[in-house]
């Protein structure tokens, strides 16, 4: 049963097992629903869809497999009265039209043949070229029972002609993002490095049981808690070529500062000098000087670059290269100073990875921090982590 | 035992399936949604819909998955050995039921409400798959098993902080309440504020949904801060016109603190109404 449904659902990206095909139904062998299409709709989207951004998907697919097939299923075959009929065409034609439609034949032929239309459209749901129902030109309504068409006699058994699966109003939540923050975070977490610092909050359990034995009365020994132990530095490239990133990395920098309690960010623009900052609309007022940075937190600093290298080869290599600013010395003296006081060092380049040989300060950023430029996939994320991880310091 | 929602819950149809096919099945419900949008309550309704005393799991970022099925207190263990207690040589004395196993061996099948599961470490939901999978677990020092005798109603809420793993999702069935549309929510109000002037409503309405589509909110204001708001402007019986007038220079609506929650969302508001000002 509905094997086709699961095998859609599964080419559509949505995660189906045989498990939840199973629990479908299981639903229905225990009558969970009454037997209409509309309530195993819900039974099954309930039971295939986990992810809001993926309802919308899951009614497409659903539109697809149970077309034509749910239609007529237990309901009163249609009869349409003939004052409605009249009704729908009054209310759509204009006088003119109705004259023109006059001179096809009596009024009662022409409703004789918009009935049986009518039936027939009920029957295959969906456009054609038959002239009830479709695009535009046809005097009664314009997209006949599709979705975004006139409902023709919305109080009357034609209220199903738009069905629910068909109005799509998931729609907005679709996001076929590539990396969720969980993903990020179960990345990240390569980088963990378990130690205990810092004040004793915790009960040390064999300590004090130890301690007790050996005393002969209760001694109760407390140590600090587990944390993660490892120290980051992010600078992040914000502005122009990089904007087009801005939710990935705004995912990424989430992820991070959830993940990493010692964790320090920077903001810089293309390439790193003499400066840096830490919010960016007061970037010009409050700079951090970069030898600040590099004398005050320690070699045991992990450093990850997140910027797309993409700018112009004199900003890297040349004094004065800078678009925003006069520099004294080169992005290049900078970034080996960096390299060099902090060995575990990544960059992480949003880019996608076929387009790096393009630019020519991809390839020499590449080169300055030893080779170590991932992209920001989460085969890239962990590999960047187990890099670092193998870098000590 | 049918869901149909309550005389204070509103419930659409999509709810109703999805809360029937968890409660008939006994598998878990995973409920998500904008912040206020009644996840939370819809655990309490089931309760009272099934007639069902309502077991409440609390989640907080330093839960710990084994904190829903007991804890073992070794330190009042030590301090009685100490003291010669008798209790000592016992040592389930000493075990402290946590809410997984209330509701495993509660004398009346409970409902257990999860609640805001996202919050806590993101291995917490892997930490949970068995327990929530066979209702069943161990208890490592007194050798014994619980065992629900019948699978309780769990329904799980999440705010989408992070997110689930897929092993987890496989065993539940899911439900995302979208926001209420206008007639939801005119219903939802009804309940809410039996006999209230219809056009203060449909006023307040046209002000939060205008609210509502303003892009760059950090946070649009749900279903709960309309009720909130609701009841503020009755309260305060503040003037239908002051509701009405369309004047940009003042886009900020009336007893905006119900609806507008965030310091950043408020600026906007009041740059927009500057920025009116200017072009006049």
């Amino acid at each position: 049963m509905f094997f086709n449904f699961v095998d859609e659902l599964r080419a559509a990206g949505i995660k189906a097992s045989f498990k939840e095909h199973l629990v479908l139904l299981e639903a229905l062998d225990k009558d969970v629903i009454e037997q209409t299409p509309e309530q195993f709709y819900y039974l099954s989207r309930s039971v295939f869809v986990k992810d809001e951004g993926l309802l919308d998907r899951f009614d497409q697919v659903f539109n697809k497999v149970f077309k034509g097939l749910l239609t007529n299923y237990g309901q009163n075959p249609v009869d349409i009265p003939e004052d409605w009929l009249k009704a729908v065409a009054e209310k759509f034609l204009t006088p003119e039209e109705m004259e023109a439609i006059k001179s096809l034949g009596s009024w009662e032929e022409i409703m004789e043949t918009l009935k049986k239309r009518l039936e027939e459209q009920q029957k295959r749901h969906e456009g054609g070229n038959k002239w009830v129902g479709t695009g535009g030109t046809s005097p009664y309504g314009n997209d006949g029972y599709n979705p975004e068409g006139v409902r023709i006699g919305g109080e009357s058994k034609h209220k199903r002609a738009l069905k629910v699966w068909e109005k799509r109003e998931f729609q907005n939540l679709d996001n076929t993002r590539e990396l969720g923050t969980r993903n990020i975070k179960i990345a990240l977490r390569r980088l963990r490095r378990f130690a205990r610092e810092g004040s004793p909050d915790e009960l040390d359990l064999e300590g004090t049981i130890e301690g007790t034995a050996r005393q002969g009365w209760l001694d109760i020994r407390m140590r600090p808690e587990r944390h993660n132990a490892v120290k980051l530095l992010l600078f992040l490239d914000v502005g122009g070529s990089m904007d087009p990133f801005i939710k990935l990395v705004e995912e990424l920098f989430s992820a991070a500062t959830s993940e990493f309690k010692n964790l320090e960010f920077f903001y810089f623009h293309n390439c790193l000098y003499e400066g840096v900052w830490k919010d960016n609309r007061r970037r010009w007022a409050e700079r951090t000087n970069t030898w600040d940075i590099l004398h005050k937190y320690g070699h045991d600093y992990k450093v990850v670059f997140v910027g797309d290298a993409a700018m112009s080869p004199y900003e890297i290599t040349h004094p004065g290269g800078s678009v925003e600013h006069f520099n004294e010395e080169a992005g290049t003296t900078w970034l080996t100073r960096v390299a060099h006081v902090y060995p575990a060092t990544v960059w992480i380049n949003p880019v996608p990875e076929k387009q790096w040989s393009y630019s020519q300060s991809t390839k020499m950023i590449k080169e300055l921090v030893g080779g170590s430029m991932f992209p920001l996939t989460l085969q890239g994320l962990d590999d960047a982590m187990r890099e670092l991880t193998r870098k000590k310091h | 035992m049918r869901f149909e929602g309550t005389s204070n819950y509103v419930a659409t149809d999509d709810l109703k399936v999805a809360v029937n096919a968890a409660v008939l099945l006994r598998r878990p419900l995973l409920v998500k949604g904008e912040p206020g949008t009644g996840k939370t309550v819809l655990a309490h309704e089931i309760a009272k819909a099934v007639g069902a005393p309502l077991i409440e799991w609390h989640v907080k970022s330093t839960t710990k998955a084994q904190q829903g099925l007991y804890e073992y207190d070794a330190v009042a263990r030590l301090r009685d050995g100490q003291l010669g207690d008798e209790r000592v040589h016992d040592i389930s004395n000493y075990i402290k039921k946590g809410k997984l196993w209330e509701a495993f061996t509660a004398p009346q099948l409970p409902v257990l409400l999860i609640d805001e599961i996202d919050k806590a470490d993101i291995e917490f939901p892997n930490d949970l798959l068995q327990e929530l999978d066979r209702m069943s677990f161990d208890v490592y020092e007194t050798r014994e098993r619980v065992e629900a005798k019948e699978r309780p109603i769990v329904v799980i809420t999440s705010n989408n902080e992070k997110e689930l793993p897929d092993a987890f999702l496989r065993r539940c069935f899911f439900h995302y309440i979208k926001f209420p549309d206008r007639d939801t929510m005119q219903a939802i109000i009804d309940v809410h504020f039996p006999g209230i002037q219809k056009t203060l409503v449909s006023k307040a309405m046209d002000v939060f949904y205008e609210v509502r589509e303003v892009p760059g909110l950090k946070k649009k204001p749900s279903t709960s801060e309309l009720l909130d708001w609701l009841k503020l402007l009755l309260n305060e019986d503040m003037p239908l016109d002051v509701l009405q007038q369309k004047d940009p220079t003042k886009a900020i609506p009336p007893l905006h603190g119900a609806l507008l929650k965030n310091e950043q969302d408020v600026m906007l508001f009041e740059r927009l109404a500057f920025m009116a000002r200017r072009q006049n």
